[in-house]
């Protein structure tokens, strides 16, 4: 019997001194994205970070050689309330379409120019069921380290 | 990275191959032990690892101990994003809190007017 094990979402929140037009317009600018969270794979180093405003809209990182990856894909955009987008990480850290995870960003007004924001990073399974075909297809002596240095170096990048 | 520690305890085979015994279900010592090739105290010590490193809990059910995956810690993976996602926000925060500068005055004429 196959039981797949239900792994728990990534829950944050922050308050932070602005409206919800503000906060959500400040979110959706992704100018304050760390640039050192950057999965280029043509290593060139991150300019920009753009979410397109409108379902179906690309989430996407601009190189400084001009050159975009693809993150995802807005699938709910209701400013100045609530995005969601789809992000596809996979567990090497790198972009594939096959491992689809979601965000969700709420915005909460909380009274004189507070809002409330809480995010959710969601779907890990989808992590666990790429992770079961990596298992089977790297399960030798080589695999598991190969992956440990991929890890490493794409978190230290 | 505290991810380290959960991607390091995963590094061995054994230790791995006990982890993943635990996909199909919470199961004890002995449960663990008797479909592999090693001792229960060897068994108790790699769960003991992954215990802490936050990628197995345990419970007491009746008089064994159970240990399961536990859905907060599973994958290094998750590990990284819960701290990636502290310092997005971090940074998102100051970005919203940065006070907006005030508009530039127009540039000043280099030369002055005399009065007359």
């Amino acid at each position: 019997m196959n039981r797949t094990i239900s792994i728990a979402p990534v829950l944050k929140d922050i308050d932070v001194n602005a409206p919800p037009a503000r906060a959500f317009e400040v979110f959706a600018g992704f100018r304050w994205w760390p640039k050192s969270h950057s999965i280029l794979e043509s290593k060139s180093p991150q300019v920009a970070v753009v979410i397109e405003p409108k379902v179906g809209g690309r989430w996407f990182e601009r190189g400084e050689d001009g050159s975009e990856c693809d993150w995802g894909k807005v699938l709910v955009w209701e400013p100045p309330k609530r995005m969601v987008m789809t992000w596809m990480l996979d567990s090497t850290f790198q972009i594939n379409p096959k491992v689809v995870t979601e965000i969700e960003v709420t915005f909460t007004a909380i009274g004189a120019g507070k809002t409330h924001v809480s995010l959710e990073h969601r779907l890990f399974d989808r992590y666990a069921e790429e992770g079961e075909k990596i298992r089977a297809a790297v399960d030798s002596p080589d695999g598991w380290p190969g992956i440990i240095k991929a890890f490493a170096e794409a978190a230290a990048a | 990275m505290a991810y380290e520690i959960a991607l390091v305890a995963l590094a061995d085979p054994t230790r791995r191959h006990v982890f993943e015994q635990l996909r199909t279900g919470p199961k004890s010592v002995g449960g663990i032990a008797r479909d592999m090739p090693v001792s229960r105290p060897a068994v108790s010590q790699h769960l003991r690892v992954l215990k802490e490193a936050g990628l197995v809990r345990d419970e007491q059910d009746g008089a064994r101990r159970v240990y399961s995956i536990d859905p907060r810690g599973l994958g290094p993976l998750r590990r990284w994003l819960d701290q990636f996602w502290d310092q997005a926000l971090d940074a998102f925060k100051a970005e919203v809190d940065r006070p907006i500068p005030p508009l530039p005055s127009p540039p000043q004429s280099p030369r002055r007017r005399r009065r007359s």
